[in-house]
């Protein structure tokens, strides 16, 4: 399981791998819209957080069409489908794999971004935090779209439609903790706590529905 | 140890591949599947490695090891693609699979040097595979074979883009796994040059 978790984290660093385009992309998004809204400082920081969201959620469905169609097209994924270890365990390391590479770097990169949306320490803090704990679950949830369309040879967009609507509550508790964690009067918990339950629950369904998918999908 | 097919019949869509096809292998016997272009090998191969649903018929294993759900845990695959990554190099292909499946109880894989040294490639190991001729990625997806242990080989078309002297290599590999007790079942359409095999001839079905 270590061994498949360190040779996805090599392949997604090595030439072809989606680690670096997730992270240009997310820069690119969040870069272009003080130019797109003008330079008005206080509209920008009470966007940024949003801003900062959409820009991370559409990153990381950028990648997640090639979690299981790479390994189809080399054959890996007819061995991967043979051994005893748990299937739902091998697609769990895959996203965890996956989500280490796409998905930190653009936690880390986020407080950069938020600078550029003149956010402050606070609004940043928030941002990180909550993309560090709602990420994982776009990764899981994309893992059931790239299963159902591994056998399907441009299933990239379609993986993005399939997915996001299962990923919008995502978007919508992480933004809404950011906004309560800067505004007073809303309690920054609940949001939070429930943004973590949904990563938890698909923790559990994602692999599980996934892995389905994937043993339906052999021809 | 023995690998029982009994009554196996596969479909496709709506069409059925083959129907009712059973034998019986003990150790260090092979099958050799052979017939004309879409007659079944692969799908035959498939439904064993149980990537395919059977549509009917029973696949089981005789004073086997105990502990397992279906023989695919058992056997190493070779199918028509390689299953190895371009991007990483040799040694890193064989190392993950090796860690990754682990060995079948009652045998072990051999290290990646002489797995590869076994495929007369020793000695390129540090190469990304993508680096690498077709041949030579064909033969290097073999080591894989080597690497794990599972007493159960499928094969299919395996030695299609190798020269002569790689054919013979390959030979001596199989024969060198059934003396050791080992099945295997290799679908092809060149004699794989192995001695005493059972042979199963698939027809198809005419329309």
């Amino acid at each position: 399981m270590i061994a498949l978790f360190l040779r996805d984290l090599k392949l997604s660093v090595r030439a072809g791998g989606g680690a670096m385009i997730g992270v240009l992309f997310f820069m690119t998004v969040v870069a272009v819209v003080p130019f797109g809204v003008g330079p008005d400082l206080n509209l920008l920081s009470r966007i940024g957080p949003a801003m900062l969201w959409i820009g991370a959620l559409l990153a990381s469905l950028l990648g997640l069409d090639r979690l299981f169609q790479a390994e189809r097209e080399d054959g890996s994924l007819d061995l991967l489908l043979m051994q005893e270890t748990p299937l739902l365990m091998t697609v769990f390391v895959k996203c965890a794999a996956h989500w280490a590479a796409t998905g930190l770097p653009l936690v880390i990169a986020s407080p950069l971004l938020g600078l550029f949306m003149n956010m402050n320490e606070l609004a940043i803090g928030a941002t990180m935090l909550t993309l560090l704990a709602g990420t994982p679950a776009i990764t899981l949830i994309g893992a059931v779209g790239a299963a159902v369309a591994v056998a399907l040879p441009r299933g990239g967009l379609l993986v993005s439609i399939l997915v996001l609507p299962l990923a919008v509550p995502v978007l919508i508790f992480g933004v809404s903790a950011v906004y309560a964690a800067i505004e007073d009067p809303a309690p920054f918990l609940p949001p939070f706590m429930i943004l973590m339950a949904i990563t938890l629950f698909f923790a559990v369904i994602g692999p599980v529905a996934a892995a389905a998918a994937l043993r339906h999908s052999a021809d | 140890m023995r690998l029982l097919a009994e009554g196996l019949s596969a479909r496709r869509g709506e069409d059925l591949i083959f129907n009712d096809i059973s034998f019986s292998l003990g150790e260090g016997e092979a099958l050799v599947v052979t017939g004309p272009n879409g007659s079944g090998k692969s799908t035959l191969l498939r439904v064993l490695a149980g990537l395919l649903q059977a549509e009917s018929g029973r696949l089981r294993i005789e004073e086997g090891p105990a502990e397992f759900d279906h023989p695919r845990e058992l056997s190493h695959y070779l199918g028509h693609r390689n299953a190895m990554k371009r991007e990483l190099t040799v040694r890193e292909n064989l190392s993950f699979w090796q860690r990754f499946m682990g060995d079948s109880p009652g045998g072990f894989g051999v290290d990646i040097a002489a797995a590869a040294g076994a495929v007369g490639l020793a000695g390129i190991t540090h190469l990304p595979f993508g680096y690498l001729s077709a041949g030579q990625q064909r033969r290097m997806a073999m080591a894989k074979l080597l690497v794990a242990h599972r007493p159960i080989w499928l094969l299919d078309e395996p030695t299609a883009a190798l020269d002569a002297g790689a054919d013979r290599l390959f030979a001596g590999l199989v024969t060198g796994h059934l003396e050791r007790g080992g099945i295997v079942i290799a679908a092809t359409h060149q004699p794989l040059g192995l001695g005493s095999t059972q042979g199963l001839q698939m027809k198809g079905f005419t329309l």
